[in-house]
């Protein structure tokens, strides 16, 4: 499948990346060849097969899918924003939103 | 900083279980084992950049107190230094996953596994260098540094786990933890001489381990022989119930398991690892392994995995996917940096994330959104969860047959500095041998079984079943005792 620039920008605007135009030509490029690769998947026939999303999920988990749901230490609001770019005073500041 | 000269051959740290027992002892202290450390670093880590983060007066002090511990009793991993990932957090430790986003990131938490070290007795000695959020495959996609191949400067140590199994191999630390996603530790340490353990998908807590691709992430032990892999996967292994993954299957006793005979065990030869691109150097050094397997009584079963073609495809929808959720976090608002003056949130959001990763992180993100993106979702990501079923299914059959697979590690041995970099596919493409275990969830380990003619490391790949870590480690055990390497100095 052909991809065009414009569906490579508009996956950039979904992904909040920003590319300049050198980039994108590059970029447009190599998205083309790993799409055109993993095209391969659709040579398989997957009717009736379940997807695998826990890969090593067995009969003892049972007892643990749910645990009781206690209040425990976690972090303190000053370690919480020890790492925050623009911290305000116990909050997260960023850019008006309205 | 001011380092005793140590009372401890450089040779010893080399060997955890040695270490342990010296420090348990009372024969050498664990200060004196650190600042080894600390000299070995010094002296070999400007020429292989291995490290991102050594705090030397931290180190000294946490040495001292592993000293007084150890007076009370002994300890599984006393003294032993261990070099960590720095996608793995560290608490009040920068932790910067190779990536400018959270160059300046202190946790205010520990990874699952570090606090396991620490009850161990293990004393984390820094962070090693990676690729960005472990996205690569030779550690040049780091942010900050390249890392260098002890055996040959000029060549890639491997990736994305570089900087860990660099560490190892130089002999600044004996033990090293790194992750594999889709074969970031199996990979290094095949070229740089290690052992690489990558778990069962489970067996591990993830707690703490920055995520890439959540279903197929592991943390994973390297060590310089099976023995001390054995060692430290026994003190890390184990259901957390922070990480909801995690397998409450019971961990045996890896090392009292280690010297079980191996005489009789079935080990399949799965014809699709032989085939087109495997280098002809690496075949014959792992087709006379196969041999040596044979003759310490193991049974040689040709076995097929008919759809490994598909497995390089179903990754690279799968862990990108994945990753282009996990990395959303990175915003900006909470933690890592933050693009100056934005215009509005949005261009907050666009600006930071552009200046903060990395080419081949914004390429994954890219693919995993389009995998994802409304419309495409069922065609890419939902048929790949689908074949990564069929993949899985290929390994139980083969393991009601055999009870362990053989295999190479690498297409290649440990290439140069600069080769694949303007070439994304060709880099995925190495993976091909290493990313089925992920898929499948099974354990594999990677062994040193020889060099090239140019003096580069080959590893051999061993594949058990989920939970069958205990074979894996027996399997290698036996075969590094009967047939030690003859292994070149490293240049450093």
């Amino acid at each position: 499948m052909a991809v065009t620039r414009a569906e490579v920008l508009k996956i950039a605007d979904l992904a909040k990346l920003h590319f300049s135009e050198e980039e994108l030509d590059a970029f447009t490029a190599q998205f083309q060849r790993i799409l055109d690769y993993v095209e391969q998947l659709k040579e398989v026939n997957v009717e009736g097969v379940e997807p695998t999303s826990h890969v090593s999920l067995t009969a003892d988990f049972a007892e643990f899918i749910f645990r009781p749901d206690e209040v425990k230490p976690s972090l303190t609001t000053g370690e919480s924003l020890a790492n925050a770019p623009d911290p305000g005073s116990g909050h997260f500041r960023v850019p008006k939103v309205l | 900083m001011a380092i005793r000269s140590p009372g401890f051959a450089q040779m010893e740290l080399k060997d955890a279980c040695k270490i342990r027992d010296a420090v348990n002892s009372g024969e050498v202290s664990a200060r004196e084992v650190a600042a080894a450390a600390l000299k070995r670093i010094e002296e070999a880590d400007g020429k292989l950049g291995a490290f991102l983060t050594v705090e030397p007066e931290r180190i000294l002090a946490r040495a001292d107190e592993i000293g007084r511990t150890v007076k009370e009793g002994a300890l599984p991993l006393g003294g032993v230094p261990v070099a960590v990932k720095d996608n793995i957090c560290t608490r009040h430790l920068r932790t910067t996953c190779g990536s400018g986003m959270l160059q300046n990131y202190i946790p205010p938490y520990s990874a699952t596994v570090v606090e396991r070290l620490e009850r161990a007795g293990a004393l984390i000695i820094g962070k090693t260098n990676c690729d960005e959020f472990a996205m690569g495959s030779s550690t040049e996609n780091s942010a900050f540094q390249v890392t260098r191949n002890p055996y040959d400067l000029d060549r890639v140590c491997g990736g994305s786990s570089g900087g860990s199994a660099a560490a190892v191999a130089s002999g600044m630390v004996p033990l090293a933890l790194g992750s594999d996603t889709g074969g970031s530790v199996r990979q290094p340490a095949s070229f740089c001489n290690v052992v690489g353990l990558k778990p069962t998908y489970g067996r591990i807590s993830r707690y703490g381990l920055v995520a890439f691709a959540s279903s197929l992430d592991c943390v994973a032990p390297i060590a310089k022989n099976p023995k001390d892999a054995a060692q430290l996967l026994l003190c890390l292994a184990g259901r957390d119930e922070r990480d909801s993954t995690s397998s409450p299957v019971p961990v045996p006793d890896y090392v009292s398991e280690l010297n079980k005979p191996v005489r009789g065990i079935r080990l399949g030869v799965p014809r699709e690892f032989f085939g087109e691109g495997l280098d002809p150097e690496v075949r014959s050094v792992i087709e006379a392994a196969l041999h040596n397997a044979g003759s310490l009584g193991c049974e040689l079963i040709d076995v097929s995995l008919p759809h490994t073609r598909y497995a390089i495809a179903d990754y690279y929808i799968i862990a990108p996917a994945e990753a282009s959720s996990n990395l959303a976090r990175y915003d900006g608002v909470r933690y890592g940096e933050r693009a100056a003056s934005p215009k509005d949130l949005s261009d907050m959001y666009k600006r930071t994330r552009s200046l903060g990763f990395g080419a081949e992180v914004k390429r994954r993100i890219m693919i995993g959104t389009y995998a994802l993106s409304s419309g495409y979702y069922e065609a890419y990501y939902g048929r790949a969860m689908r074949v990564r079923t069929l993949i899985k299914r290929d390994y139980e059959r083969a393991f009601e047959k055999v009870d362990a697979l053989l295999g190479p590690v690498s297409p290649t041995p440990a290439f140069k500095i600069g080769e694949k970099v303007s070439d994304p596919l060709s880099m995925y493409l190495s993976d091909i041998y290493t990313v089925t275990a992920n898929l499948a969830g099974i354990p594999a380990l990677s062994l040193p079984c020889g060099f090239s003619r140019q003096n580069l490391p080959i590893g051999l790949q061993i594949f058990a079943n989920q939970f069958q870590e205990a074979t894996l480690l027996r399997l290698a055990e036996a075969y590094a005792q009967a047939f030690p390497l003859a292994a070149p100095p490293v240049r450093v």
